[in-house]
């Protein structure tokens, strides 16, 4: 989920048709708005207000109540991310095996600090707590791949896989 | 499948072997295995973790149990060769350790299945998880159709309340009481809840017991519809879980097909059925009032307690929320009985605990061990000791857990030794750490993640969190006022006493434990001269303070 590289060519007209589809199946069903957003965030790759609003209406509740969902939960996004989202876990086993290091050096490398997007879109980057992988310290996962027991200088390697 | 004069190659396939090409792997090894024509000799089997979770791909060989890892894709040949042509160990990769002889897949005998003290653990690493029949095969789904077919929903809940088995979520609170309690509430529709949103950091036992035996969950969970009489059972799952998402959507489909999940499961009038809620990433969605808002389509924020989840749960009604391990003892103790259960474990605490032992030690990886055993004997009788340095301090339980030093080593793990300290088991991590690490450091480390967990609901948490962080960095700065220590427990003990829900409250755990065992090196973060604002303290305060 997430990625959105196979589906540059639907139009916006597309995306908007295939969520109304999805809101009309599920809208009856109690406690749908958060999977009716996982696949809103499939379609579009992140939420922007105009979406949110369109989620309000379809479902038939405040856009308020969609928003406070929103920016409650971290997987949802509501900024465009790069073409490959990078995380690294900053969680206590990652931590002391040394991720805060991981993290400088690609911010470092790439010029952007959390919570940024790389000029050229390539990259965007954020952080977690633990994607419970701990056996692997310290972890990062870029798109839905998980890269164990980094090092920094692993870290050019990998990252040239993803164009 | 149970013929013991073959030889049986167990290959690890779960999110950390996989990322190491266990899949090439196995691959690899077939078809080396049929190039060299032995295919019918030796069997390979896919299996969920075995142990080791750090050691790239692992591989385990019956009989004999030796324990290869670090195996890569261009060796197989020469492993094959070596192993099972020639018959010889292939020294490059044998581990020193092995593998018990029970886990090779032999003759089912419910009463030997659970073997070496494993009870949860039993069958990862042993059977296919994907295959129902491999669960079948080893006595899989007989606790539920002895529980459906001969005991009523109150037997049942007595024979759970006998083995004292208590929850494994964190809290510790006594599962059968918890299970009475919901089936007292005649109101219905009632739900059965499974929780695997698993977020505290450096914990991932309930991710490798659903990769490797999700088949058990669901068993688990339709025995406990059963005897509290609901009908419908959710898992909230992290999203981050793809292979545990996977494997139990594929395990409830099985089941569907073979009627043990649906209407009418084993020709009785009982109907049950699972649906899977995927999270959304927060902390706080683990804690369970939270976690029925977010399966409600809400932001995850707590809710007030009482009244309890089994008074008034999910969309309002009786509902029972149980932590994925505590689930996975339920159908080996319908099988054997709680007297059976008894015999692991400490009086107080029967059964085994899932541990995931990390940081600075050589083996860091996933064990089951009985309830009761000391952190010494899990670091250096299970994990393979220090990997470089010193013990200098463990965290057990996560980052909302207690932080121990070497004086506290030979503690028995268990709930009531440790209440005795003022301390909590938590949730299985336990992080070992050598002299490389500051306490300041680690704190710090917490404090930030506490500060962005803190769902925001309540000001105490919001604020208390906030200011614990930067307490905490200005000490690993070597920045800390005079007064930071004071400060620090203040705004702990406020948090502990007024946080509306328990992650606030849980906040203190590490930072009381720091006070208490490792004040001397906090202290000398301090600059002696300067004193912050004191915002709680004042000369004749009625604080009180805990230690
Ligand atoms: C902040 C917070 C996070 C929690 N996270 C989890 C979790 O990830 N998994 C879990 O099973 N229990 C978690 N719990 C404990 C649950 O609230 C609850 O006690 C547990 O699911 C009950 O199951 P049990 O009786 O089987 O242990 C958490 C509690 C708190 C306060
Ligand atoms: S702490 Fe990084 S994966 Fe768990």
């Amino acid at each position: 989920m997430g990625c959105l590289c196979n589906q540059q060519e639907i139009s916006e007209e597309e995306k908007y048709k295939q969520l109304k589809e999805f809101i009309a199946e599920n809208r009856e069903k109690k406690g749908y708005l958060i999977p009716v957003l996982h696949m809103a965030q499939v379609i579009f790759g992140y939420l922007p207000d105009e979406v949110q609003a369109f989620v309000a209406r379809g479902m038939n509740i405040s856009t308020s109540q969609v928003k406070g969902v929103v920016t409650f939960y971290s997987y949802f996004k509501t900024s465009p991310a790069g073409r490959h989202h990078i995380t690294v876990c900053l969680g206590t086993a990652c931590y002391v095996r040394g991720s805060k290091k991981i993290l400088d050096a690609l911010e470092d490398k790439l010029g952007i600090k959390v919570g940024e997007t790389t000029p050229d879109r390539r990259f965007s980057m954020g952080v977690q707590r633990c994607l419970g992988a701990c056996g692997l310290a310290p972890v990062i996962m870029i798109d839905e791949d998980v890269h164990g027991r980094m090092t920094a200088k692993k870290l050019d390697k990998i990252l040239d896989q993803y164009k | 499948m149970n013929d013991k004069s073959i030889t049986q190659v167990l290959v690890s396939i779960d999110s950390n072997t996989v990322l190491s090409g266990a899949r090439q792997i196995k691959t690899k090894l077939i078809t080396e295995l049929s190039r060299q024509g032995i295919s019918e000799e030796v069997r390979v089997i896919e299996t969920g973790s075995i142990g080791p979770t750090n050691q790239g791909v692992v591989l385990g060989v019956f009989p004999g149990g030796e324990l290869y890892a670090n195996l890569t894709e261009e060796e197989i040949a020469e492993f094959v060769q070596e192993r099972f042509v020639k018959g010889r160990t292939y020294q490059k990769r044998l581990l020193a350790e092995k593998l018990p002889e029970e886990m090779m897949l032999q003759e089912y005998d419910s009463r030997k299945t659970q073997y070496y003290g494993r009870i949860v653990l039993d069958n990862c690493g042993r059977i296919n998880p994907e295959d129902i029949e491999e669960y079948i095969g080893v006595g899989g789904y007989e606790a539920l159709g002895s529980a459906l077919q001969e005991k009523t929903p109150e037997e049942i809940i007595n024979i759970i309340q006998a083995s004292g088995l208590r929850g494994r979520g964190g809290a510790g609170f006594p599962t059968g009481l918890k299970w009475s309690f919901t089936f007292k509430e005649k109101k219905y529709p009632k739900y059965v809840v499974c929780n695997a949103d698993e977020g505290e950091p450096g914990t991932f036992k309930d991710r490798l017991i659903m990769e490797g035996d999700p088949h058990k969950i669901i068993e688990a969970m339709v025995i406990a519809g059963y005897a509290v009489e609901a009908e419908q059972g959710f898992i909230y799952i992290r999203g981050e879980y793809k292979l545990s998402i996977e494997r139990l959507q594929k395990a409830i489909q099985q089941a569907r097909e073979m009627n043990l999940l649906g209407e009418n499961i084993f020709g009785t009038d009982f109907n049950f059925d699972i649906q899977i809620k995927i999270g959304a990433g927060s902390y706080v969605c683990g804690e369970e009032t939270a976690l029925l808002n977010s399966i409600e389509g809400y932001r995850g924020e707590p809710r007030l307690k009482p009244p309890y989840p089994a008074q008034y749960g999910l969309l309002q009604q009786p509902t029972l929320i149980n932590n994925v391990e505590t689930l996975a003892n339920i159908p080996a103790i319908i099988l054997n009985g709680p007297d059976w259960f008894r015999n692991f474990g400490t009086e107080n605490m029967p059964g085994t605990k899932v541990y995931t032992v990390l940081g600075h030690v050589n083996r860091p990886g996933l064990i089951e061990v009985p309830i009761g055993i000391t952190l010494r004997e899990v670091i250096y009788d299970y994990a393979g000791g220090i990997s470089s340095g010193e013990f200098k301090m463990a965290q057990i339980g996560g980052t909302a857990g207690d932080i121990l030093s070497a004086e506290q080593l030979d503690v028995p793990l268990d709930i009531q030794s440790l209440q005795a300290l003022g301390h909590n088991l938590g949730s299985g991590a336990l992080l070992i750490m050598n002299d490389s690490i500051s306490v300041a450091e680690l704190l710090t480390s917490c404090m930030k993640f506490f500060a962005h967990e803190s769902c925001g609901k309540c000001s105490v948490c919001r604020i208390g969190t906030e200011y614990l962080y930067t307490a905490c960095n200005r000490l690993r700065k070597g920045e800390g006022y005079a007064d930071e220590l004071e400060n620090m427990r203040d705004i702990a003990t406020t948090m502990k006493l007024t946080a509306f829900c328990p992650l606030g409250q849980s906040v203190a755990q590490p930072v009381f434990s720091a006070l208490k065992y490792f004040k001397n090196e906090l202290s000398k973060s301090i600059k002696q001269n300067k004193k912050s604002f004191s915002p709680t303290r004042e000369k004749n305060s009625k604080v009180i303070y805990y230690s």
